[in-house]
């Protein structure tokens, strides 16, 4: 029995090779999202057990638990599983493209960006325009830092490490821009915008929250897979992806903007929720290897089930206090980061 | 001949620089919201009056911002142009090397959490976030077969940065006191300080720069590689160590009484580097003034571009280091 397993039609003209452990690992990680995610519905400042939460969900619950259940907890649940999702894949693609197993949005500047286009329209626009529009003021903040970046670091190609020096004093700057605003709107303001920018999903509803960020994800990450293959090549370096007849600069293009407005869309609503675009790919890399078909979908899960127990932690260690989940992040993250930079100090 | 010529050039320079930082604290006293004729303000300081509500008003508001802003100043640009010599890297500073965001993080829990008031004890704390942030980043960088690489030792800055940052964040919003006056500090503020903050932090302060000043003839060696600083007789561990105490008590004691402040510890040193070569003996007592210059005057600054409001410094500090940076991250290091 061989590895892998493969799909093929003819009509439309399609073929897949499915390597078995991935599918596994895919499925086995689907599984336990959906356990975590009834689980964690559950958890509160009062308990329902898993399997009513269940039956909330499919309209067989009582009012009591529907109302706690569909109002006020799932809302959130998702938020944090689209959340990661979208945080982790930017990651991947990102990861990927600049050939550096530590890039990552939040190194790079782009949360950074992605949360001063938040916060400046929080200030300016809060009144005169529908929060709908929130996911495009932070694509565009990320898209503006990126573009930045980009053009920044430009001296005969961008280096990965111009990069990474630019987009750290990018970021540097761009946050010291937004505590302005917070220091000079009002008090109030200030609060709510410095809980975006640490990250929190707290308050989560369906039309405000759920139903914003859905149709981007619904759009994004099955165009970000189609794209798999281009990935895989790019990975290859340059040279090879050129001689292998890949249009490098251009899917290079297009991948850097799909990563840009995933990260984008998930900071505008879960705000700058730091080191998920970083962790995730790394433990997906470990449980399915590099090839990117089979690596985005684990990053996703991965990076929802992160999210979700963080902000499980977050909201319920230190009751009644509601925390960020972007400091439960942090606190895996950074110290995930620096054994990343231990592992890989000889390259 | 030649090299007395120099000199004479150089403590000429320096004199100038010095009359230059004078000016800007005259300067940063006799402009604001209300403008203070020179003359009241030098009347403030040989009859001092306190019934007069200008001189009362230089004498608590005006002079201690202007000595904070130009000593906090002269700390982090020293501290940077340290920092530069010893990780080998021109970008390096308290900023961007996570030093400042550990010192903050431990002001925020010792005056939020355990209540805490007072120079003394919050200059203290801030000292050991300094070093243990700076520690931590100073060795993650440094590991590895190629020693301290530029990217390494930045993306340590940047997480560990990121790290206390978020949790920084993370304890204000939980514990909601003082929230308002922590975020202006947070920014970097030399506003609404009195004297007695300054002579809180004004110990840490002198020793780190005697130390940085003591140093400078052995940072000259340093700067040659370790290698070569071996050879010659130098013992390279201790005074790496030697200058990490002086870092650490510069930015620590800045971080106390102004907040992190950014950028001034990667431009100035450049600035001087550019100005006057690069002979510590004389580029940490240039940084010194002119770091105090840049600070002092924007702080001046700070208050004219949102007039009534204020912009913190720290802002302007980030504005401004901002294109330098990018100009230095695009110049430096071709080779890597």
């Amino acid at each position: 029995m061989s590895k892998y397993s493969t799909i093929r039609t003819n009509k439309p003209k399609l073929s897949l090779l499915l390597e078995r452990k991935t599918v596994l690992i895919t499925l086995v990680l689907l599984v336990l999202c959906a356990a975590a995610a009834v689980l964690s519905t559950g958890i509160g400042s009062k308990f329902i057990a898993p399997l009513d939460v269940v039956k909330s969900i499919f309209g067989y619950g009582n009012p009591m638990h529907d109302v706690i259940v569909l109002k006020l907890r799932l809302p959130r649940i998702i938020i944090a599983l689209l959340v990661g999702a979208a945080l982790a894949s930017a990651g991947a693609v990102l990861q990927g493209l600049i050939r550096n197993p530590l890039a990552s949005p939040d190194v790079a500047g782009i949360t950074e960006g992605a949360s001063l286009g938040t916060v400046l329209f929080m200030f300016f626009f809060n009144e005169k325009l529908s929060i709908q529009w929130m996911p495009l003021a932070a694509i565009i903040g990320a898209f503006a830092v990126t573009f930045l970046l980009y053009v920044l670091s430009w001296k005969d190609g961008a280096s990965p490490l111009r990069m990474v020096l630019i987009g750290t004093g990018l970021s540097a700057a761009f946050k010291s821009i937004s505590y302005m605003l917070l220091i000079s709107g009002p008090f109030f303001m200030a609060d709510r915008a410095l809980t975006f920018m640490t990250g929190s999903i707290y308050g989560a509803s369906w039309e405000k929250d759920v139903f914003t960020l859905l149709p981007w994800l619904i759009v994004l990450l099955p165009l970000t897979w189609l794209m798999s293959r281009h990935v895989n090549i790019q990975s290859l370096g340059d040279e090879v992806a050129g001689s292998a007849g890949a249009s490098v600069q251009r899917h290079r293009l297009l991948l850097l903007i799909l990563s840009v407005s995933l990260a984008g869309a998930a900071v505008a609503i879960g705000g700058a929720i730091a080191f998920v675009g970083l962790i995730a790919p790394h433990i997906a890399r470990k449980l399915v290897g590099s090839s990117f078909g089979g690596l985005l979908p684990v990053s996703a899960m991965i990076g929802a089930l992160l999210v979700l127990l963080s902000d499980l932690a977050a909201r319920t260690l230190f009751t009644p206090l509601d925390i960020p989940a972007g400091v439960f992040t942090a606190i895996i993250g950074a110290p995930f980061f620096l054994y990343l930079l231990y592992r890989h100090r000889n390259q | 001949m030649e090299r007395s010529a120099t000199s004479t050039m150089r403590l000429f320079g320096l004199l100038l620089s010095i009359l230059l930082l004078g000016a800007a604290i005259v300067c940063s006293i006799a402009f604001g919201t209300t403008d203070i004729p020179l003359s009241q303000v030098m009347d403030s300081f040989l009859h001092y009056d306190a019934s007069l509500q200008q001189h009362l008003v230089i004498q608590t508001t005006r002079l201690p911002r202007a000595l904070i802003a130009g000593a906090v100043g002269a700390c982090l640009a020293v501290a940077g142009a340290v920092m530069q010599v010893i990780t080998r890297n021109p970008i390096a500073s308290p900023s961007l090397f996570g030093v400042n965001a550990g010192a903050s993080f431990m002001v925020v829990i010792a005056s939020g959490w355990l209540g805490l008031s007072g120079m003394q004890p919050l200059a203290l704390f801030a000292l050991l976030g300094a070093a243990i942030s700076g520690a931590i980043v100073f060795v993650l960088g440094s590991i590895g077969r190629d020693g301290m690489t530029p990217v390494k030792i930045t993306l340590a800055g940047a997480s560990i940065s990121a790290f206390f940052a978020s949790l920084t964040q993370g304890f204000m919003l939980s514990s909601g006191k003082m929230f308002d006056q922590v975020l202006v500090w947070l920014v970097g503020s030399v506003a609404g300080r009195n004297m007695a903050m300054l002579q809180g932090v004004l110990p840490y302060m002198a020793v780190g720069l005697i130390i940085a000043l003591a140093l400078s003839r052995q940072l000259n060696l340093l700067g040659m590689g370790d290698d070569i600083a071996k050879t010659l007789g130098q013992r390279t561990a201790m005074v790496k160590g030697l200058a990490s105490v002086a870092v650490i008590l510069l930015a620590g004691a800045s971080v106390a009484v102004a907040g992190p402040i950014a950028f001034i510890g990667i431009i100035i040193p450049h600035i001087v580097r550019f100005l006057i070569g690069s002979d510590y003996r004389w580029v940490i007592p240039y940084s010194a003034v002119l770091g105090a210059v840049l600070l002092v005057a924007s702080d001046i600054g700070s208050r004219y571009i949102a007039m009534p409001k204020e912009v913190p410094v720290g802002v302007m500090t980030a504005v401004l280091g901002v294109p330098f940076f990018v100009y230095i991250a695009r110049k430096g290091r071709k080779a890597s």
